[in-house]
């Protein structure tokens, strides 16, 4: 089987105004990797996990799983790779917690009996198949936040995508994330200025700046390193 | 921060709560269609309506004092659309007040009919409040997508009851950001303030929008909205559905019996 799992060749964006957000980004993923990327405000993170499912759509070649991106492959590359968004309430937009997380499984076609089990699996993974029925507005911060990788859960994908997750979160509710993000056993690209839950989560990162990937290497080593560049 | 759910007593368990929200939205429709259509001045009617739908709120176990302060919310605007009523009317005059030698005369039928457009607005927003109020939002958009209302609708409200309170919480923050910082200045300048304040908040709810249709897009939605409900009918249900018919029919014929 082969072991990489994402794949970027050469990929380049700029926004609608103009404005160059990713500039020549080359970067290999190996099955099971935890890879963090860290770099200053506006360093083209949020933009690059964009392009992993196919939201934002660079030049360039990008491949998941063998799969080139292209509009025929969008929604099975959708359903490997789940996204979590920085922001929770963007990522629950609707009225209860049970349709929050069925909404994905729902739209891959999956069946009604097997949608719901899987909604109870990604519930029960995060430790919140309590608040199945509740509304997600009635729900905490940290709450929001482990409802919001449940949603990407019940679409059981290969490889989870995390836009700031520990944003926002109080200390308890920290670790009880970085928990959480160490018992699952996808492949896990982790976008963050939080080098400590990078430290306690990642195997590898990359440092991006002004829209490229300047450097990388194996976590508790590179850390060090950047620590003083972020 | 605090804020006040359109569903906030759904969660009492009473014999109107407990019921099939596909039943209720019918009954409460059908309700609101028989209130509608009373003749104007069909005193004996209207007041089987209200006694019905006393007998309504008693099911449900929702304060009085709810439903009642829902209801003057919407009477300044049937005031404002029937307001005139009683003047254009034709046909025979009764006077309404005098000052001095000036005497306002109103058509009698105006006046009748001005009366029953509040009562019957006041009867439908009661009924309206009472359906929202006995049932968890959600369940009542589940309801309509299963009574095959139109989906964009109901995607509208569902957006509207999950961001409603997001929108007010920005509003807060901002509002307290603007009284932290302001010392003295002219009204003008307050009123600037707040104008800039209003346009930040469109500004801000789009781009969530367009935040949260990517977060849609990344989860396979392609324009279509699917989901999945378990409704059951009971026998209960019905039972309800059956008696609300029987007793909207009943007031109807007796007030073409009696009511003349």
């Amino acid at each position: 089987m082969e072991n990489k799992i994402i794949g970027i060749k050469n990929l380049h964006y700029s926004y609608p105004d103009g404005t160059k957000a990713l500039c020549d980004i080359n970067l290999e993923i190996q099955r099971g990797e935890s890879l963090g990327i860290i770099g200053s405000n506006g360093a083209g993170k949020s933009t690059l996990l964009l392009h992993f499912n196919g939201i934002l759509r660079g030049r360039g070649e990008i491949s998941v799983l063998g799969n080139n991106l292209t509009d025929k492959n969008l929604p099975l590359i959708r359903s490997m790779v789940g996204l979590v968004f920085q922001d929770a309430d963007s990522q629950l937009f609707m009225p209860t917690v049970f349709d929050d997380v069925s909404f994905g499984p729902i739209n891959m076609g999956m069946p009604r009996q097997d949608v719901e089990k899987s909604v109870k699996k990604a519930l029960k993974e995060v430790d919140m198949l309590v608040s199945i029925k509740r509304s997600s507005h009635h729900l905490s911060v940290g709450e929001k936040k482990r409802i919001a990788i449940a949603t990407v859960l019940s679409m059981n994908p290969q490889i989870l995508v995390l836009d700031e997750p520990s944003s926002n979160l109080d200390p308890k509710h920290r670790r009880a994330l970085i928990k959480l993000l160490n018992m699952l056993e996808m492949t896990k690209i982790i976008a963050t200025h939080d080098l400590d839950l990078i430290s306690q989560t990642c195997s590898r990162v990359v440092l991006m700046e002004e829209g490229k990937i300047v450097s990388g290497g194996l976590c508790p080593d590179f850390l060090a390193e950047a620590a003083s560049l972020c | 921060m605090n804020h006040s759910f359109i569903d906030e007593h759904s969660h009492i368990d009473s014999a109107l709560s407990r019921l099939d929200a596909r039943i209720k939205i019918i009954s409460f429709f059908a309700f609101i269609f028989f209130i509608v259509f009373t003749a104007p001045g069909s005193i004996l009617s209207f007041a089987l309506d209200g006694l019905l739908l006393l007998t309504l709120i008693a099911f449900s176990k929702i304060p009085i004092s709810y439903i009642f302060k829902r209801c003057l919310v919407i009477v300044p605007f049937i005031l404002m659309t029937a307001f005139f009523l009683p003047f254009w009317q034709q046909g025979e005059t009764i006077p309404l007040f005098q000052i001095g030698t000036f005497q306002a005369n109103v058509s009698a039928a105006g006046w009748i009919m001005f009366q029953s457009v509040l009562i019957k607005g006041i009867f439908s927003v009661a009924c309206l409040t009472l359906l929202t109020a006995s049932t968890p939002f959600p369940q009542l958009l589940a309801a309509l997508e299963d009574l095959k209302f139109p989906q964009l609708i109901i995607m509208i409200l569902s957006f509207m009851y999950r961001y409603i309170f997001l929108i007010e919480d920005e509003a807060m923050k901002m509002w307290q950001a603007m009284k932290s910082r302001r010392a003295g200045g002219s009204r003008w300048l307050h009123l600037k303030a707040i104008a800039n304040m209003l346009g930040t908040l469109f500004i801000r709810s789009y781009e969530r929008g367009e935040t949260v249709y990517l977060a849609m897009r990344s989860r396979g939605f392609n324009g279509t909205f699917k989901q999945s409900h378990n409704f059951e009918l009971r026998r209960y249900d019905l039972a309800f559905l059956f008696n609300i018919f029987l007793a909207l029919v009943s007031i109807k014929l007796l007030d073409n019996f009696l009511g003349k």
